[in-house]
């Protein structure tokens, strides 16, 4: 089994800084690993604006804000990238076995860094009652159809949840000839950033219903429509409140869970509501030498914080491996 | 008259107050300059950036996402929409090329924001005994 000093995994915004930082304090020998066929995670779909103003001063696209830590990282000896790779085991001596074309691959570490990001919840996690059709869609999945392969998922939304997401979503359909016929937020107020409510939703005049849910999904074969219900404080129905909107499509954006099931498995000590590691400290989990950045470590608003605390992940990882010698 | 706003230059969306009736409009609740020159724009002219993305044809990626150089003023999104919508991008692009010098003739223009090739170390699916 070969071995490294230093494996990253995942090779989104969190991997990227993490390999720069370790890089720059001196690791020397760090294989990141990416799932996808190039780097840049969920931001090469995010193509709308309002990434970098922390980090680089000025406000870019998801992709532009990818490709400044794309050239960086590719520009470094030491460090190795393996496209089209995926980590389907880890095991708390630090040995990692992945899938690449064609290939199975195993690899030993000197110390790990998680950069795995966070999946978007289902309906399933929210319990929406009712028929099961197709045209539920997570904001994320639709936001890659329309953005990366060119597919608008249909042509009248209504949206669950007021995430960021789910609100740029709302202004991309509608841009693209959709008809967004509201956004269901059971909470009073929304989730997402006050700039994404007035250029997502109040710049289209897309309805926005506070305090309410949706209660039934009809739709033999295609979702057909909704009831929609109002909720009191405990989010229970107010009987009578209810009405329908006719729609062909669904998107949920109710929240985003962050991915360690890899270093569950390795044993991990994982808080069971948050799906993050348990940890008294920054990047760190229940394992010395198994690192966890960004979005698997929490849920972070926006990138610039996740670089940040990747970066310094990156740097703890380099004075863990400093420290063993 | 008091007008109030939310700034989106940037995620921090600083609530703004705007006296409307002073000349200069005066602007509060701004965390930095940009409050400022937003909420001018917001009541003179509301503009915003454009973002979308482009269908290619016959490179490696079927779309490239693209914007404009500046903000165009919010009722013309959608006539700026049907333009991008008609193109085909054929030619490779770099990060930051043009794709439309002149968009609806508003001085602006229409730049990739990504580059249509992949990782240089990307092969394509097939190599190998990948099949």
């Amino acid at each position: 089994m070969t071995e490294r000093e230093l494996i990253i995994i995942g090779g989104g915004p969190a991997g990227m800084a993490a390999a720069i930082a370790a890089r720059e304090n001196g690791v020397k020998d760090i294989l990141l690993i990416e799932r996808d066929q190039c780097l840049g995670g969920i931001l090469n779909q995010c193509i709308h604006t309002g990434f970098g103003l922390e980090y680089f001063k000025e406000v870019l696209t998801g992709p532009e804000y990818a490709s400044r830590f794309m050239s960086k990282v590719k520009s470094m000896p030491g460090i190795e990238i393996s496209l089209r790779s995926f980590a389907v085991r880890l095991t708390k001596e630090k040995k990692l076995t992945y899938l690449k074309p064609g290939k199975m691959e195993k690899v030993k570490a000197k110390a790990i860094i998680m950069a795995t990001g966070c999946r978007e919840k289902t309906r399933e996690m929210v319990h929406i009652a009712g028929m099961r059709p197709s045209g539920v869609f997570s904001a994320g999945l639709a936001q890659k159809l329309i953005n990366i392969e060119g597919l608008l998922p249909g042509k009248e939304i209504v949206i669950v949840g007021s995430g960021d997401i789910g609100l740029i979503m709302a202004r991309r359909l509608v841009l693209e000839g959709a008809k967004v016929s509201g956004v269901v937020e059971i909470e009073a107020q929304s989730r997402g950033l006050a700039r994404n409510i007035v250029q997502c939703i109040e710049d289209f005049d897309i309805p926005i219903y506070f305090n309410h849910k949706i209660s039934r999904i009809y739709g033999k074969n295609r979702v057909e429509r909704v009831d929609i219900v109002r909720v009191d404080g405990n989010f229970n129905e107010i009987p009578g409140s209810s009405f329908e909107i006719k729609c062909d499509t669904i998107l949920m954006s109710v929240g985003l869970i962050p991915e360690n099931e890899l270093i569950e498995m390795a044993g991990v000590v994982i808080d069971k509501k948050t799906n993050a590691p348990v940890s008294g400290e920054l990047n760190k989990t229940s394992i010395p030498g198994i690192f966890v950045c960004g979005n698997s470590f929490k849920v972070y608003d926006i990138v610039d914080s996740v670089t940040r605390d990747s970066l310094i992940a990156g740097k703890l990882a380099a004075e863990y491996l400093r420290s063993r010698r | 008259m008091i007008k109030k706003m939310v700034c989106i230059d940037c995620p921090h969306g600083c609530v703004l107050e705007i006296d409307m009736d002073s000349k200069p409009i005066g602007v509060r609740g701004n965390k930095c300059p940009k409050g400022i020159e937003f909420a001018i724009s917001e009541i003179e002219n509301p503009e915003r950036v454009l973002t979308s993305s482009v269908l290619t044809e016959g490179l490696a990626l079927k779309m490239i996402p693209v914007r404009t150089d500046r903000p165009i003023p919010k009722k013309d999104l959608f006539r700026a929409m049907e333009e991008i919508k008609k193109i085909r991008l054929r030619r490779t692009v770099a990060i930051g090329d043009i794709v439309i010098e002149d968009l609806l003739g508003l001085g602006v223009k229409l730049v990739a924001t990504r580059g249509s090739a992949f990782d240089p170390d990307w092969r394509y699916p097939g190599e190998g005994s990948f099949r």
